[in-house]
């Protein structure tokens, strides 16, 4: 007996892959029964993404990115911001969302990343998923750049100065491209309004292609797991792995239970100290954007202050060319040189848990070097802290540089034939 | 004269004038005392009537209207007999007649709007309500300014001591240390109209009342906060044990 909703859904399958699409990537998409805590994070950084696209269409029907004075001599985009903030109804809940979902997008992605890390995910079949999430990072880094203009605070406003002035120290085309980004010979109006646009519509529209890329390379080459083994070498007589669960309805339930952490740690948040201490919400960008006043201190978001001690690192002219120059290249080579880390690994084995004790130290030190770096970013510049920033900004890329070597070299353990679970 | 060289004097003596804030905030470390800040209605109520009496005259509160004082415990009738001086109606912008473009002519610097003055104040040496406490009871005399007065946070700061008739006139002790380092201390020579716990009391008032006009939603945000996360912590419960039920047959 076939019922109206079984009729209904024949209609639809002939016409669209609603059944199959819905059985490859959940009712029938195995995954690793070993997950760990590390694999909230995937999920989680989706579902910021939804956020920041949520809240992100009710702010744009109440913000206005003009740079010109109001009658009280305040820019007019700063004040929309305050508008939000205080009459909007239910607005500074919007923008309180937006704001610290800017944050935690980076909490989640860096713990994401770092899982990838930890357990080898992207090693072989799985570097495109990697190379997808590098450019997803770059893509959301772009973002976060160009949506921090938005408010047209002091920070906002002399943060984008210092960033585009970057793209000037590029030999021979370096002004241009400077201008270009600007649109002015100053960060102004019509940077404020091109930045919006691409904050808005095009970097959105690419990171949800490069999501989609990122999620249908997975589920392609199925995910990886904390033990790094494949389980689709083990099968049953269905050609089921092992070691495989549906995703839903079991990593769907436990996700939701991830879900509901995260926005209690979000919540807490957000409701009672949404500046982050200063950090999410610099305490200069209360002030409206000042072009004759520039703050003494410049100091970027705490997401990219590792990068942005890297840049400052560089100090000197190399082939006749400005140190700033190098600086920038080297801070576009940290990133980019994350999306080589499928070809610089050689070890025998994926995960951490097989690795030997020299994998494990390089990367306690890499991580105590990226984390110095952070904290130095928020830091104003003194020759010792420079010092410092130079032989963490080394120990970084030593890492990935010396891979080839150092993972062949490590002690590994043999790794399982099935995964571990309890 | 061209447009260059007077966009050139300009920025010139935007250097100069903001050159010794520069040199302050380089490596000075801030001696904040802690603001007792108050949310109690009272408490709030006096804060406003010292703002719009004393500040709301040269600073703006261009973010803030008159009727969002009835969530400090005002009517309307009580904020148009008390607090509104002239012609404003009860829904305007608590804006001043002076404009920034002429207070920047006369004062060499637009005094600046204070509806998020406590949220721009803060910074690594203390909250932005405590900058504003020590600040507003620092001011002392000094012959070499053109106002007449200093400020020990707020080095030749541009206001004059505005708050001077309650607190009376403060000169300062300046002690050079051993080590070439200087520490000022403030003395009360001319007592005002207040006495020194008042005159503490009415800044702390008018402190917090800047604190609430800073983010007026705050005080609701976390009674709200507060909700969501009970909310929360059962939502999670229940999905712990959604999860644990599903994956029971998991071995």
């Amino acid at each position: 007996m076939t019922t109206k909703s079984q009729e209904l859904m024949h209609w639809i399958d002939a016409r669209f892959p609603l059944t199959s699409t819905w059985k490859a990537h959940l009712s029938e998409y195995y995954a690793p029964k070993n997950f760990n805590f590390w694999y909230f994070f995937g999920s989680l950084a989706l579902l910021v993404l939804v956020i920041q696209i949520v809240t992100g269409i009710f702010l744009v029907m109440h913000y206005k990115p003009d740079a010109s004075l109001n009658a009280s001599g305040v820019p007019v985009a700063f004040a929309s911001v305050e508008y939000i903030m205080r009459e909007v109804p239910g607005g500074w809940l919007i923008r309180y969302l937006h704001s610290t979902g800017a944050s935690a997008f980076f909490v989640v992605v860096y713990l994401h990343m770092f899982r990838g890390l930890l357990y080898g995910s992207y090693r072989k079949p799985r570097e495109l998923i990697w190379v997808f999430g590098t450019l997803i990072f770059l893509a959301l880094m772009a973002e976060a750049f160009m949506g921090y203009l938005l408010p047209w605070g002091q920070m906002s406003f002399w943060g984008a100065q210092v960033i585009v002035n970057l793209f000037s120290a590029i030999p021979v085309i370096g002004p241009d491209l400077s201008l270009i980004i600007r649109g002015d010979y100053v960060v102004s109006d019509a940077t404020l309004n091109r930045f919006f646009s691409f904050h808005v519509i095009a970097v959105p529209l690419v990171l949800i292609g490069l999501v989609l890329a990122h999620i249908v390379a997975l589920h392609e080459v199925g995910s990886n797991n904390p033990d790094g083994v494949e389980i689709k070498k083990k099968k049953d007589a269905n050609g089921i792995p092992l070691d495989g669960i549906p995703f839903h309805p079991y990593y769907t339930v436990k996700d939701i239970m991830g879900v509901v952490g995260f926005l209690i740690v979000f919540s807490a948040i957000l409701f009672f100290a949404p500046e982050g201490g200063g950090y999410f919400l610099e305490y200069n960008n209360f002030i409206p954007a000042d072009p004759l006043k520039t703050p003494p201190h410049i100091a970027p978001v705490w997401y990219f202050t590792p990068f942005y001690s890297i840049l400052r690192a560089v100090t000197y002219p190399l082939f006749g060319v400005d140190a700033k120059f190098w600086g920038v290249v080297a801070m576009g080579a940290s990133v980019v040189i994350i999306a080589f880390l499928p070809w610089l690994d050689r070890s025998p084995v994926k995960s951490i848990r097989y690795k030997g004790g020299l994998f494990k130290a390089i990367l306690a030190v890499f991580l105590v070097a990226f984390f110095i770096l952070g904290y130095l970013g928020v830091l104003p510049p003194t020759p010792g802290r420079t010092l410092v920033a130079q032989i963490c900004s080394v120990l970084y890329f030593a890492f990935f540089l010396l891979m080839p070597w150092y993972s062949k070299l490590d002690k590994c353990k043999p790794e399982p034939e099935r995964v571990t679970f309890k | 004269m061209s447009i260059r060289v007077i966009k050139t004097l300009k920025r010139l003596a935007a250097i100069v004038l903001f050159a010794p804030a520069l040199a302050l905030s380089a490596g000075a470390e801030l001696h904040l005392d802690k603001a007792p800040v108050s949310s109690d209605p009272g408490a709030l109520q006096n804060g406003a009537k010292v703002f719009v009496n004393y500040c709301l005259n040269c600073h703006s509160a261009s973010f803030a209207r008159y009727n969002t004082l009835q969530e400090i415990g005002l009517d309307e009738q009580q904020i148009r007999d008390n607090l509104m001086f002239t012609g404003e109606r009860i829904g305007d912008l608590m804006k001043i007649a002076m404009r920034p473009a002429e207070s920047k002519v006369w004062f060499g610097v637009t005094p600046p709007d204070l509806t998020l003055i406590a949220r721009q104040r803060a910074s690594e040496f203390g909250s932005g309500a405590d900058w504003l406490y020590t600040y507003l009871r620092q001011f002392y005399l000094d012959p070499a300014r053109p106002t007449g007065w200093n400020n020990v946070v707020f080095g030749n700061v541009g206001m004059p001591h505005a708050l001077w008739e309650l607190q009376g006139q403060q000169v300062a002790k300046v002690t050079e240390h051993e080590d070439g380092t200087k520490s000022v201390a403030l003395e009360l020579a001319t007592p005002g109209t207040m006495s020194v716990e008042e005159y503490d009391k009415t800044v702390a008032d008018l402190v917090s009342f800047l604190v609430w006009m800073g983010e007026p939603i705050a005080d609701k945000r976390k009674t709200i906060g507060i909700y969501v996360l009970i909310f929360l912590a059962g939502l999670f419960v229940l999905s712990y044990a959604l999860k644990k039920n599903y994956w029971k047959d998991i071995h």
